[in-house]
Protein backbone atom coordinates (compact mmCIF):
# COMPACT_ATOMS: atom_id res chain seq x y z
CA UNK A 1 0.00 0.00 0.00
CA UNK A 2 2.80 2.40 0.64
CA UNK A 3 5.07 3.57 -1.71
CA UNK A 4 7.86 1.99 -2.30
CA UNK A 5 10.59 1.42 0.03
CA UNK A 6 8.93 3.25 2.64
CA UNK A 7 8.43 1.74 5.72
CA UNK A 8 6.65 3.41 8.54
CA UNK A 9 7.50 1.16 11.37
CA UNK A 10 11.25 1.65 10.64
CA UNK A 11 11.10 5.70 10.48
CA UNK A 12 8.69 5.82 14.17
CA UNK A 13 11.85 3.86 15.42
CA UNK A 14 13.63 7.10 14.53
CA UNK A 15 11.53 9.21 16.81
CA UNK A 16 11.81 8.05 20.16
CA UNK A 17 9.14 10.16 21.39
CA UNK A 18 6.71 7.98 19.55
CA UNK A 19 6.79 5.15 21.75
CA UNK A 20 6.25 6.59 25.18
CA UNK A 21 3.89 6.10 27.55
CA UNK A 22 1.76 8.68 28.62
CA UNK A 23 0.56 9.35 32.31
CA UNK A 24 -2.23 6.42 32.98
CA UNK A 25 -0.54 4.60 30.66
CA UNK A 26 -1.92 5.71 27.62
CA UNK A 27 0.60 5.32 24.23
CA UNK A 28 0.88 8.93 22.03
CA UNK A 29 -0.99 9.25 18.77
CA UNK A 30 0.64 12.40 17.43
CA UNK A 31 -1.49 14.10 15.07
CA UNK A 32 -0.08 17.65 15.82
CA UNK A 33 3.01 18.57 13.34
CA UNK A 34 1.66 21.29 11.62
CA UNK A 35 1.70 22.71 14.41
CA UNK A 36 5.01 21.96 15.54
CA UNK A 37 6.69 17.98 13.95
CA UNK A 38 8.71 15.79 16.64
CA UNK A 39 12.41 15.10 16.16
CA UNK A 40 14.47 11.98 15.15
CA UNK A 41 17.49 10.44 17.26
CA UNK A 42 19.68 11.81 13.72
CA UNK A 43 18.95 15.45 14.98
CA UNK A 44 19.04 14.96 17.96
CA UNK A 45 22.41 13.17 18.58
CA UNK A 46 23.93 15.84 15.79
CA UNK A 47 22.94 18.80 18.05
CA UNK A 48 24.25 17.07 21.33
CA UNK A 49 27.65 15.96 19.62
CA UNK A 50 28.12 19.69 18.46
CA UNK A 51 27.25 20.89 21.84
CA UNK A 52 29.36 18.43 23.74
CA UNK A 53 32.38 18.72 21.32
CA UNK A 54 32.85 21.26 18.63
CA UNK A 55 30.96 24.44 20.28
CA UNK A 56 32.41 27.61 19.36
CA UNK A 57 30.71 31.02 18.12
CA UNK A 58 30.98 31.28 14.59
CA UNK A 59 32.34 33.82 12.01
CA UNK A 60 34.84 35.18 14.54
CA UNK A 61 36.43 32.91 16.67
CA UNK A 62 40.19 31.64 15.10
CA UNK A 63 40.60 28.27 17.69
CA UNK A 64 39.71 25.24 16.68
CA UNK A 65 36.39 25.17 18.39
CA UNK A 66 34.99 27.92 16.35
CA UNK A 67 36.11 26.88 13.00
CA UNK A 68 34.46 23.54 13.46
CA UNK A 69 31.66 25.33 14.61
CA UNK A 70 31.38 27.96 11.72
CA UNK A 71 32.38 24.96 9.48
CA UNK A 72 29.12 22.97 10.57
CA UNK A 73 26.87 26.07 10.66
CA UNK A 74 28.00 26.76 7.27
CA UNK A 75 27.41 23.20 6.13
CA UNK A 76 24.13 23.40 7.46
CA UNK A 77 23.41 26.43 5.03
CA UNK A 78 24.69 24.29 1.94
CA UNK A 79 22.49 20.96 2.93
CA UNK A 80 19.30 23.51 3.44
CA UNK A 81 20.48 25.47 -0.06
CA UNK A 82 20.33 21.30 -1.80
CA UNK A 83 17.41 20.83 0.14
CA UNK A 84 15.18 23.25 -1.71
CA UNK A 85 17.34 23.54 -4.81
CA UNK A 86 18.49 27.49 -4.48
CA UNK A 87 20.64 28.48 -7.53
CA UNK A 88 23.55 29.67 -4.60
CA UNK A 89 24.18 29.37 -0.85
CA UNK A 90 24.24 32.62 -0.09
CA UNK A 91 20.61 32.71 -0.93
CA UNK A 92 19.56 31.20 2.43
CA UNK A 93 19.27 33.67 5.17
CA UNK A 94 19.19 31.58 8.54
CA UNK A 95 16.27 33.44 10.87
CA UNK A 96 15.09 32.18 14.33
CA UNK A 97 11.47 30.78 12.04
CA UNK A 98 9.48 31.77 9.43
CA UNK A 99 7.78 34.90 11.14
CA UNK A 100 11.29 36.61 11.29
CA UNK A 101 11.63 36.13 7.36
CA UNK A 102 8.26 37.01 6.66
CA UNK A 103 9.24 40.36 8.74
CA UNK A 104 12.78 40.93 7.27
CA UNK A 105 10.82 41.39 3.70
CA UNK A 106 7.92 43.54 4.96
CA UNK A 107 10.66 45.62 6.42
CA UNK A 108 12.80 45.84 3.64
CA UNK A 109 10.07 47.86 1.80
CA UNK A 110 9.24 51.31 2.20
CA UNK A 111 12.65 51.48 4.12
CA UNK A 112 14.83 54.92 3.84
CA UNK A 113 17.78 53.03 4.42
CA UNK A 114 17.23 51.29 0.55
CA UNK A 115 17.25 52.74 -2.32
CA UNK A 116 15.65 50.10 -5.02
CA UNK A 117 12.92 50.85 -6.56
CA UNK A 118 11.04 47.86 -6.08
CA UNK A 119 10.99 48.10 -2.61
CA UNK A 120 9.69 51.62 -2.34
CA UNK A 121 6.08 51.89 -0.89
CA UNK A 122 3.21 54.46 -0.11
CA UNK A 123 0.32 55.59 -0.38
CA UNK A 124 -1.31 54.33 -3.51
CA UNK A 125 0.78 51.18 -3.43
CA UNK A 126 -0.77 47.83 -2.85
CA UNK A 127 0.06 44.64 -1.11
CA UNK A 128 -2.01 41.23 -1.96
CA UNK A 129 -2.10 38.15 0.90
CA UNK A 130 -5.17 36.04 1.06
CA UNK A 131 -7.86 35.18 3.21
CA UNK A 132 -6.36 32.07 4.24
CA UNK A 133 -3.43 33.18 5.58
CA UNK A 134 -1.46 32.61 8.94
CA UNK A 135 -1.39 35.98 11.29
CA UNK A 136 2.38 35.80 10.41
CA UNK A 137 1.61 36.33 6.51
CA UNK A 138 -0.65 38.71 7.62
CA UNK A 139 0.35 41.10 10.65
CA UNK A 140 3.84 41.98 8.98
CA UNK A 141 1.85 43.29 5.95
CA UNK A 142 -0.85 44.87 7.81
CA UNK A 143 1.95 47.13 9.83
CA UNK A 144 3.94 47.42 6.71
CA UNK A 145 0.56 49.49 5.57
CA UNK A 146 0.35 51.41 8.75
CA UNK A 147 4.17 52.80 8.22
CA UNK A 148 3.49 53.49 4.73
CA UNK A 149 0.16 54.39 3.68
CA UNK A 150 0.19 51.26 1.15
CA UNK A 151 -3.29 49.83 0.80
CA UNK A 152 -3.52 45.63 1.94
CA UNK A 153 -5.78 43.49 -0.05
CA UNK A 154 -6.25 39.84 -0.51
CA UNK A 155 -7.71 36.87 -2.28
CA UNK A 156 -11.09 35.74 -1.16
CA UNK A 157 -11.71 31.51 -0.04
CA UNK A 158 -14.14 29.48 -1.66
CA UNK A 159 -16.72 27.72 0.05
CA UNK A 160 -14.18 24.39 -0.90
CA UNK A 161 -11.49 26.15 0.78
CA UNK A 162 -9.26 26.84 -2.05
CA UNK A 163 -8.11 30.50 -3.26
CA UNK A 164 -10.52 32.34 -5.02
CA UNK A 165 -8.53 33.80 -7.90
CA UNK A 166 -11.39 34.62 -9.79
CA UNK A 167 -10.78 38.66 -9.40
CA UNK A 168 -6.91 37.84 -10.07
CA UNK A 169 -6.37 40.73 -12.82
CA UNK A 170 -8.06 43.22 -10.75
CA UNK A 171 -6.93 42.36 -7.83
CA UNK A 172 -3.10 42.09 -8.70
CA UNK A 173 -2.45 45.13 -10.61
CA UNK A 174 0.08 48.15 -11.57
CA UNK A 175 -0.17 49.18 -8.36
CA UNK A 176 0.58 45.75 -6.65
CA UNK A 177 4.17 45.67 -5.23
CA UNK A 178 4.25 42.45 -3.09
CA UNK A 179 2.13 39.34 -3.04
CA UNK A 180 2.54 37.23 -0.39
CA UNK A 181 0.48 33.67 0.10
CA UNK A 182 0.76 30.80 1.95
CA UNK A 183 2.01 27.41 -0.38
CA UNK A 184 0.00 25.40 1.31
CA UNK A 185 -2.68 26.42 3.88
CA UNK A 186 -2.34 25.03 7.91
CA UNK A 187 -6.05 25.22 8.42
CA UNK A 188 -7.07 23.62 5.29
CA UNK A 189 -4.68 21.73 3.80
CA UNK A 190 -4.81 23.45 0.40
CA UNK A 191 -1.64 23.66 -1.58
CA UNK A 192 -2.08 26.88 -3.53
CA UNK A 193 -1.38 26.65 -7.49
CA UNK A 194 1.28 29.38 -8.05
CA UNK A 195 2.16 29.73 -11.43
CA UNK A 196 -1.21 31.76 -12.59
CA UNK A 197 -0.99 34.11 -9.80
CA UNK A 198 2.75 34.72 -10.73
CA UNK A 199 2.61 35.12 -13.83
CA UNK A 200 0.05 38.30 -13.37
CA UNK A 201 3.04 38.97 -10.90
CA UNK A 202 5.45 39.14 -13.44
CA UNK A 203 3.11 41.34 -15.98
CA UNK A 204 2.65 44.14 -13.79
CA UNK A 205 6.44 44.15 -12.42
CA UNK A 206 5.64 43.35 -8.66
CA UNK A 207 7.32 40.61 -6.38
CA UNK A 208 5.96 37.10 -5.20
CA UNK A 209 6.87 35.79 -1.80
CA UNK A 210 5.45 32.28 -0.29
CA UNK A 211 5.15 31.22 2.94
CA UNK A 212 5.86 27.54 2.73
CA UNK A 213 6.11 26.74 6.33
CA UNK A 214 3.91 23.81 5.93
CA UNK A 215 4.75 22.88 2.73
CA UNK A 216 8.88 22.58 2.62
CA UNK A 217 8.36 19.54 5.27
CA UNK A 218 6.23 18.05 3.26
CA UNK A 219 6.40 18.22 -0.29
CA UNK A 220 9.93 18.43 -2.91
CA UNK A 221 10.00 22.31 -3.44
CA UNK A 222 12.63 23.27 -5.72
CA UNK A 223 12.32 27.22 -5.53
CA UNK A 224 13.71 27.71 -9.00
CA UNK A 225 10.98 25.70 -10.59
CA UNK A 226 8.35 27.84 -8.46
CA UNK A 227 9.79 30.50 -9.98
CA UNK A 228 8.39 33.23 -7.33
CA UNK A 229 10.79 36.03 -5.50
CA UNK A 230 11.00 35.02 -1.91
CA UNK A 231 10.65 31.76 0.07
CA UNK A 232 10.17 31.49 4.04
CA UNK A 233 9.86 28.51 6.06
CA UNK A 234 10.79 27.10 9.75
CA UNK A 235 13.16 24.25 11.47
CA UNK A 236 10.88 22.53 13.54
CA UNK A 237 7.90 21.61 11.56
CA UNK A 238 10.31 19.92 9.50
CA UNK A 239 11.70 17.47 11.94
CA UNK A 240 14.41 19.89 12.86
CA UNK A 241 14.93 22.21 16.12
CA UNK A 242 12.89 25.08 16.48
CA UNK A 243 14.65 28.81 17.00
CA UNK A 244 16.00 28.33 13.44
CA UNK A 245 13.87 29.42 9.97
CA UNK A 246 14.59 30.35 6.61
CA UNK A 247 14.46 32.98 4.12
CA UNK A 248 15.38 32.34 0.77
CA UNK A 249 15.68 35.09 -1.70
CA UNK A 250 16.76 35.97 -5.04
CA UNK A 251 20.15 37.41 -5.00
CA UNK A 252 19.96 40.39 -6.33
CA UNK A 253 17.42 41.03 -4.43
CA UNK A 254 18.67 39.92 -1.50
CA UNK A 255 21.68 42.54 -2.43
CA UNK A 256 19.26 45.40 -3.04
CA UNK A 257 17.37 45.68 -0.05
CA UNK A 258 18.54 47.42 3.41
CA UNK A 259 19.65 45.32 6.80
CA UNK A 260 17.16 44.18 8.64
CA UNK A 261 18.41 44.07 12.09
CA UNK A 262 22.01 45.56 12.83
CA UNK A 263 24.44 44.28 14.91
CA UNK A 264 27.51 42.22 15.11
CA UNK A 265 28.82 39.96 12.05
CA UNK A 266 26.53 41.99 9.52
CA UNK A 267 28.68 44.57 9.06
CA UNK A 268 32.17 44.61 6.97
CA UNK A 269 32.87 48.30 8.72
CA UNK A 270 31.72 50.70 11.41
CA UNK A 271 32.53 53.88 12.08
CA UNK A 272 30.74 56.05 14.91
CA UNK A 273 28.83 58.12 12.08
CA UNK A 274 28.03 55.19 9.26
CA UNK A 275 28.90 51.58 9.18
CA UNK A 276 28.87 49.40 5.42
CA UNK A 277 27.65 46.24 5.13
CA UNK A 278 28.48 42.22 5.21
CA UNK A 279 27.48 40.39 1.93
CA UNK A 280 24.65 38.43 1.67
CA UNK A 281 23.60 36.08 3.70
CA UNK A 282 25.34 37.82 6.42
CA UNK A 283 24.37 41.05 5.68
CA UNK A 284 20.61 40.02 7.59
CA UNK A 285 21.85 37.85 10.37
CA UNK A 286 23.21 40.19 13.00
CA UNK A 287 24.14 38.93 16.27
CA UNK A 288 25.31 35.04 17.36
CA UNK A 289 22.79 33.05 15.03
CA UNK A 290 21.11 29.81 16.62
CA UNK A 291 24.38 27.74 15.66
CA UNK A 292 23.43 24.01 16.87
CA UNK A 293 19.88 25.02 15.41
CA UNK A 294 20.64 25.31 12.63
CA UNK A 295 23.11 22.36 12.57
CA UNK A 296 20.46 20.59 13.92
CA UNK A 297 18.24 22.29 10.32
CA UNK A 298 20.87 20.45 8.40
CA UNK A 299 20.62 17.35 10.36
CA UNK A 300 16.94 17.13 9.05
CA UNK A 301 17.12 18.25 5.91
CA UNK A 302 19.69 15.10 5.61
CA UNK A 303 17.09 13.03 6.83
CA UNK A 304 13.96 14.11 5.43
CA UNK A 305 16.35 13.68 1.72
CA UNK A 306 17.15 10.11 3.22
CA UNK A 307 14.04 9.03 3.69
CA UNK A 308 13.13 11.07 -0.29
CA UNK A 309 10.93 13.78 0.09
CA UNK A 310 8.90 12.25 -3.29
CA UNK A 311 8.25 9.03 -0.36
CA UNK A 312 6.85 11.29 2.32
CA UNK A 313 4.63 13.03 0.05
CA UNK A 314 2.87 9.97 -1.11
CA UNK A 315 2.60 8.78 2.11
CA UNK A 316 0.99 11.56 3.74
CA UNK A 317 -1.51 12.00 0.44
CA UNK A 318 -2.37 7.90 1.49
CA UNK A 319 -3.29 9.61 4.97
CA UNK A 320 -4.95 12.29 4.33
CA UNK A 321 -7.02 10.15 1.56
CA UNK A 322 -7.47 7.54 4.24
CA UNK A 323 -8.81 9.99 6.42
CA UNK A 324 -10.60 11.92 4.44
CA UNK A 325 -13.00 8.35 3.98
CA UNK A 326 -13.36 7.35 7.46
CA UNK A 327 -13.51 11.43 9.27
CA UNK A 328 -17.41 11.99 7.15
CA UNK A 329 -18.27 8.83 9.20
CA UNK A 330 -18.40 10.15 12.65
CA UNK A 331 -21.59 12.58 12.94
CA UNK A 332 -22.23 15.97 12.88
CA UNK A 333 -18.83 16.19 11.51
CA UNK A 334 -17.73 18.85 9.27
CA UNK A 335 -14.76 19.04 6.88
CA UNK A 336 -13.22 22.89 6.74
CA UNK A 337 -11.18 22.76 3.15
CA UNK A 338 -11.02 20.06 0.77
CA UNK A 339 -12.81 16.83 0.91
CA UNK A 340 -10.78 15.17 -2.21
CA UNK A 341 -7.04 14.77 -1.62
CA UNK A 342 -5.84 16.40 -4.95
CA UNK A 343 -3.86 19.58 -4.05
CA UNK A 344 -4.35 19.47 -0.19
CA UNK A 345 -1.49 18.32 1.82
CA UNK A 346 -2.10 16.06 5.39
CA UNK A 347 -3.73 19.07 7.21
CA UNK A 348 -7.97 18.29 7.76
CA UNK A 349 -9.28 20.68 9.97
CA UNK A 350 -12.98 20.19 10.95
CA UNK A 351 -15.92 21.01 13.08
CA UNK A 352 -18.46 18.41 15.62
CA UNK A 353 -21.68 19.93 15.56
CA UNK A 354 -22.51 21.60 18.99
CA UNK A 355 -19.15 20.38 20.42
CA UNK A 356 -16.74 23.17 20.86
CA UNK A 357 -13.27 21.99 19.87
CA UNK A 358 -11.32 22.89 23.18
CA UNK A 359 -13.67 19.74 24.79
CA UNK A 360 -12.81 17.48 21.77
CA UNK A 361 -9.14 18.29 22.05
CA UNK A 362 -8.95 17.93 25.45
CA UNK A 363 -11.16 14.34 25.53
CA UNK A 364 -9.20 12.86 22.87
CA UNK A 365 -5.74 14.16 24.84
CA UNK A 366 -7.36 12.29 28.29
CA UNK A 367 -9.11 9.24 26.97
CA UNK A 368 -6.95 8.36 24.37
CA UNK A 369 -3.59 10.19 24.10
CA UNK A 370 -4.47 12.08 20.63
CA UNK A 371 -2.63 15.07 19.97
CA UNK A 372 -4.80 17.20 17.98
CA UNK A 373 -4.43 21.26 17.61
CA UNK A 374 -7.65 23.32 18.66
CA UNK A 375 -8.54 26.74 18.40
CA UNK A 376 -7.96 29.16 14.70
CA UNK A 377 -4.65 27.64 14.85
CA UNK A 378 -2.97 31.34 14.04
CA UNK A 379 -5.85 31.84 11.43
CA UNK A 380 -8.59 33.84 12.56
CA UNK A 381 -9.46 35.84 9.32
CA UNK A 382 -9.99 32.33 7.66
CA UNK A 383 -12.10 31.05 10.42
CA UNK A 384 -14.47 34.44 10.67
CA UNK A 385 -14.67 33.65 6.52
CA UNK A 386 -16.10 30.37 7.65
CA UNK A 387 -18.37 31.68 10.47
CA UNK A 388 -16.73 29.55 13.02
CA UNK A 389 -14.94 30.48 16.14
CA UNK A 390 -12.60 27.54 16.13
CA UNK A 391 -11.74 23.98 14.27
CA UNK A 392 -10.22 20.97 15.68
CA UNK A 393 -7.19 19.83 13.42
CA UNK A 394 -5.53 16.74 12.93
CA UNK A 395 -2.35 16.97 10.94
CA UNK A 396 0.17 13.79 10.03
CA UNK A 397 3.75 13.78 8.59
CA UNK A 398 5.59 10.97 7.50
CA UNK A 399 5.45 9.18 11.04
CA UNK A 400 2.03 8.22 11.10
CA UNK A 401 -0.09 5.61 10.25
CA UNK A 402 -3.73 4.67 9.29
CA UNK A 403 -4.21 2.52 12.68
CA UNK A 404 -3.85 6.01 14.28
CA UNK A 405 -6.68 8.00 12.00
CA UNK A 406 -8.67 4.84 12.70
CA UNK A 407 -7.52 5.73 16.77
CA UNK A 408 -8.91 9.59 15.83
CA UNK A 409 -12.33 8.75 14.55
CA UNK A 410 -12.96 6.18 17.58
CA UNK A 411 -11.75 8.49 19.95
CA UNK A 412 -14.43 11.20 17.92
CA UNK A 413 -17.42 9.08 18.68
CA UNK A 414 -16.40 9.08 22.51
CA UNK A 415 -16.34 12.53 22.46
CA UNK A 416 -19.98 12.63 20.71
CA UNK A 417 -20.77 10.22 23.78
CA UNK A 418 -19.88 12.39 26.16
CA UNK A 419 -21.27 15.57 24.83
CA UNK A 420 -24.08 14.06 22.37
CA UNK B 1 -9.17 8.59 32.74
CA UNK B 2 -8.30 11.86 33.70
CA UNK B 3 -10.36 13.77 30.90
CA UNK B 4 -13.64 12.14 32.33
CA UNK B 5 -13.23 13.22 36.06
CA UNK B 6 -12.67 16.28 34.63
CA UNK B 7 -16.38 16.60 32.84
CA UNK B 8 -18.59 16.06 36.40
CA UNK B 9 -22.12 14.79 35.45
CA UNK B 10 -22.85 17.84 37.04
CA UNK B 11 -21.14 20.27 34.45
CA UNK B 12 -22.35 18.27 31.58
CA UNK B 13 -25.34 18.41 32.59
CA UNK B 14 -25.33 22.79 32.83
CA UNK B 15 -23.59 22.50 29.67
CA UNK B 16 -26.05 20.87 27.84
CA UNK B 17 -29.46 22.19 29.64
CA UNK B 18 -28.25 25.75 30.83
CA UNK B 19 -30.00 27.54 33.09
CA UNK B 20 -31.06 31.43 33.63
CA UNK B 21 -29.32 31.68 29.85
CA UNK B 22 -30.47 34.65 28.12
CA UNK B 23 -30.06 38.79 28.09
CA UNK B 24 -33.02 39.99 30.51
CA UNK B 25 -34.66 43.79 31.37
CA UNK B 26 -34.39 45.25 33.41
CA UNK B 27 -30.34 45.38 34.80
CA UNK B 28 -28.27 47.95 36.47
CA UNK B 29 -24.90 46.83 34.72
CA UNK B 30 -23.72 44.36 31.37
CA UNK B 31 -20.57 43.32 30.64
CA UNK B 32 -18.54 41.83 27.80
CA UNK B 33 -15.63 39.46 28.83
CA UNK B 34 -13.31 37.40 26.49
CA UNK B 35 -11.56 34.81 26.23
CA UNK B 36 -8.31 35.65 23.46
CA UNK B 37 -6.91 32.69 23.42
CA UNK B 38 -9.44 30.24 22.85
CA UNK B 39 -12.51 32.30 21.61
CA UNK B 40 -14.97 32.08 24.58
CA UNK B 41 -16.95 34.72 25.40
CA UNK B 42 -19.69 35.95 27.73
CA UNK B 43 -22.11 39.03 28.09
CA UNK B 44 -23.45 39.29 31.35
CA UNK B 45 -26.53 41.47 33.24
CA UNK B 46 -26.79 41.78 36.62
CA UNK B 47 -30.00 43.46 38.37
CA UNK B 48 -29.46 44.08 42.30
CA UNK B 49 -32.72 45.23 44.68
CA UNK B 50 -31.94 48.19 46.94
CA UNK B 51 -31.20 45.88 50.20
CA UNK B 52 -28.30 44.18 48.19
CA UNK B 53 -30.03 41.32 46.94
CA UNK B 54 -29.29 39.93 43.75
CA UNK B 55 -32.55 39.72 41.68
CA UNK B 56 -30.51 38.08 38.58
CA UNK B 57 -27.98 37.16 36.76
CA UNK B 58 -28.64 37.04 33.13
CA UNK B 59 -26.09 36.14 30.19
CA UNK B 60 -25.71 34.93 26.84
CA UNK B 61 -22.01 33.40 25.55
CA UNK B 62 -20.84 30.94 23.37
CA UNK B 63 -17.68 28.42 24.15
CA UNK B 64 -16.36 25.22 25.48
CA UNK B 65 -18.34 23.06 28.05
CA UNK B 66 -16.62 24.24 31.34
CA UNK B 67 -16.87 27.66 30.38
CA UNK B 68 -20.54 28.00 29.83
CA UNK B 69 -21.33 25.32 32.61
CA UNK B 70 -19.81 27.64 34.57
CA UNK B 71 -21.75 30.91 34.11
CA UNK B 72 -24.95 28.21 34.52
CA UNK B 73 -23.80 27.52 37.88
CA UNK B 74 -23.12 30.94 38.78
CA UNK B 75 -26.35 31.74 37.35
CA UNK B 76 -28.32 29.35 40.44
CA UNK B 77 -26.00 30.58 43.03
CA UNK B 78 -25.96 34.52 42.88
CA UNK B 79 -29.50 34.87 41.79
CA UNK B 80 -31.54 35.57 45.22
CA UNK B 81 -28.48 35.77 47.20
CA UNK B 82 -26.64 38.59 48.38
CA UNK B 83 -24.21 40.87 46.82
CA UNK B 84 -22.03 40.15 49.83
CA UNK B 85 -22.85 36.36 49.69
CA UNK B 86 -22.03 35.84 46.28
CA UNK B 87 -18.81 37.69 46.07
CA UNK B 88 -17.19 35.23 48.87
CA UNK B 89 -18.63 32.49 46.83
CA UNK B 90 -17.01 34.05 43.86
CA UNK B 91 -13.86 34.77 46.10
CA UNK B 92 -13.62 30.68 47.29
CA UNK B 93 -14.37 29.75 43.69
CA UNK B 94 -11.74 31.84 42.44
CA UNK B 95 -9.27 30.56 44.85
CA UNK B 96 -10.28 26.79 44.23
CA UNK B 97 -9.51 27.34 39.97
CA UNK B 98 -6.20 28.78 40.69
CA UNK B 99 -5.00 26.30 43.11
CA UNK B 100 -3.09 23.86 40.83
CA UNK B 101 -5.91 21.18 42.39
CA UNK B 102 -4.01 21.53 45.72
CA UNK B 103 -6.93 23.20 46.99
CA UNK B 104 -9.34 21.34 48.95
CA UNK B 105 -12.92 23.33 48.46
CA UNK B 106 -15.27 24.53 51.11
CA UNK B 107 -18.79 22.77 50.11
CA UNK B 108 -20.42 24.64 52.09
CA UNK B 109 -19.88 27.84 50.38
CA UNK B 110 -19.59 26.71 46.98
CA UNK B 111 -22.73 24.13 46.59
CA UNK B 112 -22.33 22.84 42.93
CA UNK B 113 -19.33 25.02 41.63
CA UNK B 114 -17.31 22.06 43.41
CA UNK B 115 -17.72 20.02 40.40
CA UNK B 116 -15.01 22.38 39.03
CA UNK B 117 -12.49 21.01 41.39
CA UNK B 118 -11.26 18.93 38.50
CA UNK B 119 -10.96 21.73 36.31
CA UNK B 120 -7.99 23.62 38.56
CA UNK B 121 -5.51 20.57 36.98
CA UNK B 122 -5.81 22.31 33.85
CA UNK B 123 -3.81 25.33 33.60
CA UNK B 124 -5.25 25.49 30.09
CA UNK B 125 -8.96 25.23 31.00
CA UNK B 126 -8.63 27.78 34.17
CA UNK B 127 -10.13 30.88 32.55
CA UNK B 128 -12.70 29.06 30.75
CA UNK B 129 -14.30 28.13 34.32
CA UNK B 130 -13.84 31.95 35.82
CA UNK B 131 -14.48 33.66 32.65
CA UNK B 132 -18.49 34.42 33.64
CA UNK B 133 -17.05 34.52 37.33
CA UNK B 134 -15.07 37.33 36.51
CA UNK B 135 -17.93 38.86 34.17
CA UNK B 136 -19.81 38.77 37.54
CA UNK B 137 -17.83 40.35 39.60
CA UNK B 138 -16.90 43.05 37.30
CA UNK B 139 -21.27 43.52 37.03
CA UNK B 140 -21.08 44.06 40.26
CA UNK B 141 -18.97 46.46 40.91
CA UNK B 142 -20.41 48.55 37.76
CA UNK B 143 -23.70 48.02 39.37
CA UNK B 144 -22.39 49.38 42.70
CA UNK B 145 -20.89 52.48 40.47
Amino acid sequence: MSAPGFDVERIRKDFPVLGRELPGGRSLVYLDSGNSSQKPTQVIETMRDHLTWHYGNVGRALHVLGSESTEAYEAARDKIAAFVKAPSRDEIVFTKNASEALNLVAYAFGNPVGEDERFRIGPGDEIVISEMEHHSNIVPWQLLAQRTGATLRWFPVTDEGRLDIGGLEELVNERTKIVSIAHQSNVLGTVNSVSPILARVREVGALMMLDASQSVPHQPVDVTELGVDFVAFTGHKMVGPSGIGVLWGRRELLDAMPPFLGGGEMIEAVWMDRSTYAPVPHKFEAGTPPIVEAIGLGAAADYLTAVGMDQIKAHEKELVAYALEALPEVPGLRIIGPRTPIARGGTISFTLEGIHPHDVGQILDDVYGIAVRVGHHCARPLHLRFGIPATTRASFYLYNTTAEIDALVRGLHHVQKVFG
Amino acid sequence: MIGESMYQELILEHYKHPQGRGLRDPYDAEVHHVNPTCGDEVTLRVKVADGGKVLDVSYDGQGCSISQAAASVLHELATGSTVEESLSVVEEFTRLMQGRGQVEPDEDVLGDAVAFAGVAKFPARVKCALLAWMAYKDALMRSQG
